[in-house]
């Protein structure tokens, strides 16, 4: 049974790209779906954790600095500490300022990574990228269709471990305060909770999960490049998030798969509609088909698939203590 | 030395241009609109089809005026990419921008972020990504200064063309804001706009006016670039991070301060040309963005929030 091989094969491939997908949405969620913060430069944080990792844990090379071949976890870690760390310089520039500039130093952030990656060839290997990133797990499952798996049940365990800290997160009091704020900050001031350093902190968490989707993805395919963290992926996130409904954790990862589905299949449909001469316009007209996609959910269907879920405390329900 | 000061204005012409009809969107639409770049791209591509269609009646960009590289016919290019570009961003408002006001700035910049990708890539279907120019023809550049002076300078009429006809646009801009009654509104409004509501100003009226005069200045601006550099798809979305930089630099709404502010961006980028090298040109846009929201966020002439 090839055929059921392939696509197992093509599945697992898939279900690995939207879980890592899942993963950055979940973090721009924090971000724009509780706190409001508006990140146009998602792209670059992205970018950021999978060219960590993997400089970390390429072994060594003449091409390019780096290559200390650190085990794959430490890589993960250490790509969600610099996306963190970029995290926290722009939010400490932007966040205290009106929401326009947060947008806008994002924005640069994003372009001047693309361009580090671009151009700093001895660091980031330039056009060309860093190739062999080790795959996890390869020396026992060998390259085959159990290595996609196993890979696979390793980045959806780490998407149900973020989905379930976020949750616990975002209905503590910390998360409420995250929502008061977004809500009105001007309230949630005169209740004596700083307003910056909640933000800050929501941002800095997101942009971590950023950094990890981006290793998780970088650790898949073995190879990344700066053509890989283009604007247009910035934009397919903010595509899975509004569609699947911004503050909502479980809207976060059904856009991410849901919008994942719409890409690939407008791009297979697209390709086999205009001749194989004309693909460059194929992918572009791929991307204003996402464009429409959005501008017509904003318009028509503003709050998204699932919407934002209202959380409580878990102690509303409680008996009123004795007065 | 003075070929760097040189460079830098007339790359700030362009970028003071496009920033000037940003920060009036910022102002008084009220949302950072990340596909005014795109206008700019637009514009730089209407004239090259009009340019074509004209072309069809006469020979390329008509029989050069003087000592420019183009002839009357670039001029009624330039005419018919600032009406088309207008009409793009009044139809751009109608479809989408309308819409969404209510809902808040936010929206409004996530919808134009999502509009620029759209528009960019549109421009990349129907023209191709390789670069292309209104004229083969190369232009001499005439030595101004001699090389002793400073490094010397050298500057195409073109370049010249470029930068007077910048100073001129901005002059009768803020003339049109001072003293006709819409631009007075238009100040009002960016200021106040439910005391502008009240004092029986069309806030619709208003936002027309503002996004033709955003449109006509960034067609101007993405001509200038493709007479000064080349036209690409990209154009746009490279020159956003500059046209967001002077905005913040000379402070929102402040039709000088874009002016001076894109001056000044441009010339960071043709100081870092030649400082780092010519790749990371575009990253002194954000340097320069950085240092001023360190320094004085609300811009050189910006009010405070």
């Amino acid at each position: 049974m090839p055929d059921l091989l392939g696509w197992l094969s093509y599945g697992s491939f898939f279900l690995v790209f939207a879980s890592s997908f899942a993963i950055i949405a979940l973090g721009l969620n924090l971000q724009w779906g509780f706190t409001g913060l508006f990140n146009v430069g998602v792209a670059g944080f992205v970018a950021l954790g999978a060219y960590t990792s993997a400089l970390l844990t390429t072994p060594e090379t003449a091409d390019h600095i780096g290559g200390f071949g650190w085990p794959v976890a430490l890589g993960w870690l250490a790509a969600m500490g610099v996306s963190g760390l970029a995290g926290l310089l722009v939010g400490a520039l932007a966040l205290r300022l009106r929401h326009d500039y947060l947008a806008i130093t994002t924005f640069g952030i994003a372009v001047t990574i693309q361009l580090v990656a671009n151009n700093a060839t001895r660091l980031t290997g330039g056009p060309f990228g860093v190739q062999f990133i080790p795959k996890p797990m390869q020396a026992w499952l060998g390259t085959g269709l159990a290595w996609n798996l196993a890979y696979l049940t390793l980045s959806l365990l780490l998407l149900g471990l973020a989905y379930l800290a976020l949750e616990k997160l975002v209905r503590s009091p910390w998360g409420r305060v995250l929502r008061a704020i977004r809500e009105d900050e001007d309230a949630a001031a005169s209740l004596g909770k700083r307003a910056f350093l909640f933000r800050l902190q929501s941002f800095v968490i997101g942009s971590m999960l950023m950094g990890l989707g981006g290793a998780v993805y970088a650790h898949f395919v073995g190879y990344i490049a700066p053509e890989d963290f283009l604007p247009i992926l910035t934009f397919q996130l903010w595509a899975m998030l509004i569609v699947g409904g911004s503050g909502n954790n479980r809207g976060a990862i059904l856009g991410a798969f849901v919008v994942w589905i719409f890409w690939a299949g407008a791009g297979a449909l697209l390709r086999g509609w205009i001749p194989a001469a004309e693909q460059a316009r194929a992918a572009a007209l791929q991307v204003v088909l996402i464009g429409v996609l959005i501008a017509l959910m904003l318009v028509l269907r503003p709050r998204g698939l699932l919407g934002e879920e209202i959380a409580v405390s878990r102690h509303v329900g409680d008996k009123a203590p004795p007065v | 030395m003075l070929q760097i000061v040189a460079d830098g204005l007339i790359i700030g012409s362009v970028i003071a241009l496009g920033a000037i009809g940003l920060s009036l969107t910022l102002s008084i639409v009220r949302f950072s609109n990340f596909s005014h770049g795109e206008l700019l791209g637009w514009g730089g591509y209407f004239a090259l089809s009009a340019l074509a269609l004209f072309g069809a009646a006469s020979e390329g960009m008509g029989t050069p005026i003087g000592p420019f590289s183009f002839g009357w016919v670039m001029l009624g290019a330039l005419l018919v990419a600032c009406v088309l570009t207008a009409v793009l961003a009044l139809a751009l408002d109608h479809v989408l921008f309308r819409r969404l006001r209510r809902q808040g700035a936010i929206t409004l910049v996530i919808a134009s972020f999502g509009a620029a990708l759209a528009l960019r890539n549109l421009l990349l279907f129907w023209y191709g990504g390789v670069p292309q120019y209104y004229s083969q023809n190369l232009q001499i550049s005439i030595p101004l200064v001699s090389r002793d002076v400073l490094g010397g300078l050298r500057i195409t009429p073109d370049q010249l063309f470029v930068l007077a006809l910048c100073l001129v646009a901005v002059t009768a801009l803020h003339l049109f804001l001072r003293h006709s009654t819409l631009g007075r509104s238009m100040r009002a409004s960016a200021i106040n706009p439910n005391l502008a509501r009240v004092a029986g100003i069309d806030p619709e009226r208003v936002l027309r006016a503002t996004w033709i005069i955003g449109g006509v200045l960034a067609a101007v601006a993405g001509v200038f670039s493709g007479i000064t550099v080349q036209l690409r798809p990209t154009m746009g979305v490279d020159l956003l991070l500059p046209l967001f930089a002077a905005v913040i630099l000379g402070g929102i709404g402040s039709v000088w301060g874009a002016v001076l502010g894109g001056f000044i961006v441009g010339l960071a980028e043709s100081a870092s040309v030649s400082i780092v090298g010519a790749e990371y040109r575009a990253a002194a846009a954000f340097v320069v963005l950085i240092l001023i929201l360190l320094v004085r966020p609300t811009g050189l002439f910006g009010e405070k929030h």
